[in-house]
């Protein structure tokens, strides 16, 4: 809401620089979002009279008018159409700052020869001085203007733009705010004049209201005035609602506009001749009703929709946009004049699905209260009076159905006190709800007291609203800061919450770098994950009301974002790149909101280790990528199994699905060629997933510690032949199935010509130990002999000679 | 004996002093402390000695043999700093030539943000709780005192899963804050409660350098039966305290949130101008960080308990901006553009 300095102070005494004021209003639930001073910067401009308009001796259109500006007179060239003997005009010297009628852009005043003629100065318009658009000819103001002073002495302002809270619709006023600044500046508001006579008729001799819907409309006034000349307004009304950033239209439409901004009551004007059977009805809208709204456009209205109507036809949607028919125009003589209370829930339901926004739906929306109709009216009547030169019928229309009776809201200080943990008094209370225009009265005790919340708030029914009442108005800085006294509670956190960081800590130190990515994507990129560019299935949670085609779905994979963010980086970074994500992703449930699970991604391409001069820059391979995988989990304390993968995003036989408990909760392997192509990416990428939410109750397992023996331990090398398909696993397996062998790694393969096709070589070192005695040669070749039986009897294993 | 021991010791001394490689210190060594040396052969010749001579020799022997292990191991370590200063040099690195890394990663910054700000509140009794991103409209809205038509709703503006309930309503939408945390606190947890909820939260809004349609929050949630807002403010200040430094003025101010009454929102003294005003702070001085206030009655009833019993405060505040603010970053796009030329720089 935009309001000027110079309008409030019609209202209220402002004392107090504009900063102060800002602050003030800021602190008490206003804020001032920018302001700005209106000829700050009219250096040298003052206000000028015409005395004479010669001909300019070289050009036809161009005239040399001398203007009078008291001390002295000056000459120079001007091309306005409008100059007029005797007006009072605005007159920039040289020097003054002026922004191009042409082009917009500010600009330094010089003396110029203008087809001959010296010109040092110049007579401005709006536009120049940076008050509107208007360019067509100079600004003319009124005929007090005082010759010889300066401009922003004459019509300087400020113009504040302030924020105003959803549940302060009386704040979206001028008088609003002046009641805001009145309470916090210890002033008292003035209202204006709002007196005017009427005729003998009486106004129910000439129209009657009825509410036939009073659950949308509790409350309808309206008065009349006939005998009205359409026209402009005057300039000073005009100006206002320019600064406000309303657009001026005529007299009518202006002046109902004016009283909306000065008491935040929406006003709506009919053109009285134009109603039919001289009666108003607000009722919903009936099946298949038609109507054109005064923007032209033939809207068909839903039968929830509110509207004015006439005995014939629906003459304007209440609260939201007049209709076609009912428009004042330049031939109207009479008005009916609207200030009405509708249901906020309506005019939003309206409103919205007819996609019409206004200066009085955003009233309506917010609630603003009932109360202020009549008041509303009453100064619109009378501007319609004195500005259109009508005269008002005899009364007014007040049809109100939903009055409800202002209940009185206790207020305890105790009260006060539990919630701010701050004490003030009662007096304290008392007088700073009463310069917020609330009738208090003595309540129950002398801790206490009764308040009534004033004709325009809506907003004050419980005690809580009262106690931010006053914390407001007093200032939020009249209260403590205390730490918390009460115990710490008792905490329970999800191990979840431990579990993440340990792995992304993890994942960081193997040399990945965390990224956020959006938790919505498009169908395309989902598409590309599938070697056969298939859609995901089931399909991903979509969204009603995506911004865009791009953020449809609600991930139910990382994987997309992630190798795309790889694509992009590799664009610029020389040496590979390895990146993780961790975060949640979506599935459907059957009515019910998705599931979550917490999954863990990460995507590595490039040298294994940071590429050096002492090198070692071998490329990753499918083992650096289940080490990883391994590690982790190693340092997770979780022991993980791996077995062949079915996963078809990954290359069909590089891959392998990690395996805890029995349970198959991710996968690690290089990506499918095809996938890896869709994203435009070169070079193997490996990539694993772990669906960490499965994972955690694996992590919570309980541990006992095993006693270290005090024997040594014996170490055995056995090297054995065995068919290319036997796997690591299955000779581990027998091994490890001795008792007293404590440890078995693998420490080299080999195939190739030193052996038969088909053949290959694997070596093993074996670690014996006995927590209970120390073990002779004999008792570790008897278990090495008996091993190797078995690997020999169930995978045909021998010993490479 | 006695002059011969006495002269061995002399010589022996003599000698050491001018070694300077190893080489000959293990000569000398072998020359003067070896199994076949002097002093040995006079040790192990002793009890062929008469009594009487036995023991004068045998005490002087075996001092002159702790005298010369002992300027040995001197020697010792006088050879090696020579060596350590005369191998400048010959044997010296170039250090400045690039160490061999080893791979690291770093977090993300909101994830180091998000444990930083953990850290403040978990250290002051707070429990940090995870709640669904999709949610039910009740909790995010309708439990939270925003029913279907509140102005509010247009601050918030919503994105909304394509799912109906049985009455062909869409109730199913992507949290707008984590304030819809605070109910589900209030179902799962009886009083006291100390809660902070934190993850990311959606609007419906069109990316630029200031909004997306999705960024990280945290809303705290505190119930007692004598929370104070004297306690808001003394929670929140010490949150900024640690937070932004000691000296970063702090402000609360009123504004309004249909969850909370009264309602507050928290600003910090602009970093870039010190409060005199700026561009980035809007000429004010100040920069909002966060919106808070003490639980609405109509909430805590909503969460089952009795607000004339219980009082509770809440706070939600952007995650990104901290960041931002931290390190004059201008574009919060960058935070999720995986860049790594960005990403590393934390």
């Amino acid at each position: 809401m935009k309001v000027s300095l110079s309008w409030l102070k019609d209202y209220v005494d402002i004392k107090i620089p504009v900063d102060e004021l800002a602050r003030r209003l800021a602190m008490a639930g206003t804020e001032v979002k920018a302001w700005q001073v209106v000829g700050g910067s009219w250096e040298g401009i003052v206000i000028g009279q015409i005395k004479a308009i010669n001909p300019h001796p070289n050009a036809d259109r161009l005239t040399l008018p001398t203007v009078d500006l008291g001390t002295e007179q000056q000459t120079v060239v001007c091309g306005a159409p409008n100059l007029k003997l005797g007006d009072k005009v605005v007159f920039a010297r040289v020097g003054a700052r002026l922004i191009d009628g042409h082009t917009g852009k500010p600009f330094t005043l010089e003396a110029a020869k203008i087809r001959g003629v010296v010109s040092e100065g110049m007579v401005c318009s709006e536009k120049e001085l940076g008050i509107s658009d208007s360019h067509e000819g100079i600004m003319v103001l009124p005929a007090e203007a005082p010759v010889g002073a300066a401009l922003t002495d004459y019509m300087g302002d400020v113009i504040l733009d302030l924020d105003i809270t959803p549940n302060r619709p009386d704040c979206l006023s001028v008088i609003g705010i002046a009641r805001e600044i009145a309470a916090l500046t210890g002033q008292k508001v003035r209202l204006p004049d709002d007196k005017y006579d009427e005729s003998a008729t009486t106004i129910d001799s000439q129209v009657s209201v009825q509410i036939a819907d009073p659950d949308l409309c509790p409350r309808y006034s309206a008065s009349l005035v006939s005998g009205i000349k359409i026209g402009a307004s005057p300039p000073w009304m005009q100006q206002r609602l320019i600064a406000a950033g309303m657009r001026p239209i005529n007299n009518i439409v202006d002046i109902t506009n004016y009283v909306m901004l000065e008491y935040g009551e929406p006003l709506h004007a009919f053109d009285y001749n134009r109603i039919r059977g001289q009666k108003i009805i607000i009722r919903r809208a009936k099946k298949g009703e038609v109507m054109v709204t005064l923007d032209g456009s033939k809207r068909a209205l839903a039968p929830d929709m509110l509207v004015i109507a006439d005995t014939e036809r629906a003459v304007a949607l209440a609260g939201v946009m007049g209709g076609y028919d009912s428009e004042v125009t330049e031939n109207t003589t009479a008005i009916f004049l609207e200030a009405a209370s509708f249901n906020p829930a309506s005019i939003y339901e309206t409103g919205h699905s007819l996609g019409l926004p206004s200066e009085a739906r955003l009233r309506f929306e917010r609630g603003i209260s009932a109360g202020v109709t009549i008041p509303a009216l009453k100064r619109a009547t009378q501007l319609l009076i004195e500005i259109g030169g009508g005269q008002a019928a005899k009364g007014f229309i007040d049809a109100y159905p939903g009055e409800k009776k202002a209940e009185p809201v206790r207020l305890r200080r105790s009260e006060a006190k539990r919630l701010l943990g701050v004490d003030f008094s009662v007096k304290q209370m008392k007088d700073t709800l009463v310069a917020l225009g609330f009738e208090v009265k003595a309540g129950a005790s002398n801790t206490e007291l009764l308040a009534i919340a004033p004709y325009w708030r809506s907003d004050v029914s419980l005690e809580e609203d009262l106690i931010e009442e006053v914390a407001r108005i007093i200032g939020y800085d009249e209260i403590p800061i205390t730490m918390l006294s009460q115990p710490v509670p008792r905490q329970n956190p999800s191990p979840m919450l431990k579990l993440k960081p340990q792995v992304s800590r993890i994942l960081a130190d193997y040399g990945f770098q965390e990224v956020i990515t959006f938790s919505m994507m498009g169908s395309e990129a989902l598409n590309k994950l599938s070697p056969h560019s298939q859609p995901p299935e089931p399909e991903p949670l979509r969204l009603a009301n995506p911004m865009t085609a791009e953020q449809e779905y609600l991930r139910p994979t990382l994987r997309a974002n992630l190798l795309s963010a790889l694509e992009s980086n590799l664009r610029h970074e020389e040496s590979g790149v390895r990146l993780f994500e961790l975060g949640r992703v979506y599935h459907r449930r059957k009515n019910d909101l998705p599931s979550e699970p917490e999954i863990v991604c990460g995507v590595a391409t490039g040298p294994r280790f940071e590429p050096s001069w002492r090198g070692g820059n071998e490329a990753l391979d499918f083992y650096d990528a289940k080490g990883m995988v391994e590690g982790l989990f190693g340092q997770l304390g979780v022991e993980v199994s791996f077995e062949a993968g079915s996963d078809e995003g990954l290359h069909p036989f590089k891959q392998a699905a990690i395996v805890v408990g029995g349970k198959r909760l991710g996968v690690v392997g290089e990506l499918h060629p095809k996938v890896s192509d869709a994203f435009e990416l070169t070079g193997d990428v490996y990539l694993f997933e772990v669906d960490l939410t499965a994972l955690l109750p694996f992590t919570l397992e309980h541990k006992m510690f095993q006693p270290i023996s005090r024997f040594p331990a014996v170490v055995r090398d056995m090297a054995l032949v065995v068919d290319v398909g036997v796997t690591n696993a299955q000779v581990q397996a027998i091994m490890q199935g001795f008792p007293l062998v404590t440890e078995v790694a693998l420490f080299d393969l080999y195939s190739g010509e030193q052996l038969p096709a088909g053949k290959k070589s694997l070596a093993y070192r074996i670690t014996y130990q006995s927590p209970k005695h120390t073990l002779t040669d004999d008792e570790v070749n008897k278990v090495q002999q008996q091993i190797l039986d078995k690997l020999s009897k169930q995978l045909g294993a021998s010993l490479r000679g | 004996m006695i002059s011969e021991l006495e002269e061995l010791i002399a010589n022996a001394l003599r000698e050491l002093e001018v070694i300077t490689r190893d080489k000959e210190l293990e000569d000398w060594r072998v020359r003067y402390l070896g199994k076949k040396s002097q002093l040995t052969t006079i040790l192990r010749g002793l009890t062929g000695l008469p009594m009487e001579e036995r023991k004068g020799v045998g005490a002087l022997a075996n001092r002159i043999k702790a005298e010369l292990e002992n300027s040995y191991q001197q020697k010792i370590q006088l050879l090696r700093e020579d060596q350590l200063v005369s191998a400048v040099g010959a044997e010296s690195l170039d250090i400045t030539l690039p160490g061999r890394l080893l791979p690291g990663g770093r977090l993300h910054p909101i994830t180091q943000t998000i444990q930083e700000i953990h850290e403040i509140f978990v250290s002051m009794g707070f429990q940090v709780m995870e709640a669904p991103e999709v949610e039910w409209n009740y909790y995010n809205f309708e439990a939270l005192n925003i029913p279907h038509h509140h102005p509010a709703r247009d601050s918030m503006a919503t994105l909304w899963v394509d799912y109906k309930n049985e009455k062909g309503e869409r109730d199913m939408l992507l949290r707008t804050h984590n304030t819809a945390g605070d109910i589900r606190a209030m179902e799962m947890m009886k009083p006291p409660i100390r809660v902070v909820t934190t993850g990311k939260v959606y609007r419906y809004e069109a990316s630029d350098a200031t909004h997306l349609p999705m960024f990280y929050q945290i809303d705290g949630f505190a119930v007692d039966k004598s929370i104070t807002m004297a306690e808001l403010k003394g929670t929140l200040y010490e949150f900024a305290r640690r937070f932004f430094g000691e000296e970063r003025k702090v402000r609360f101010r009123c504004d309004y949130f249909p969850f909370v009454e009264p309602g507050v929102e928290m600003a910090i003294e602009c970093g870039v101008c010190g409060g005199k005003g700026c561009r980035l702070c809007g000429d004010s001085g100040w920069i909002e960080i966060l919106g808070a206030g003490m639980t609405h009655p109509k909430v805590l009833e909503r969460g089952g308990l009795d607000p004339k019993v219980y009082s509770s405060f809440a706070f939600g505040m952007g995650i990104d901006r901290l960041p931002m603010l931290r390190y004059g970053i201008d574009d919060i796009r960058l935070f999720y553009g995986s860049d790594l030329r960005f990403l590393r720089q934390f």
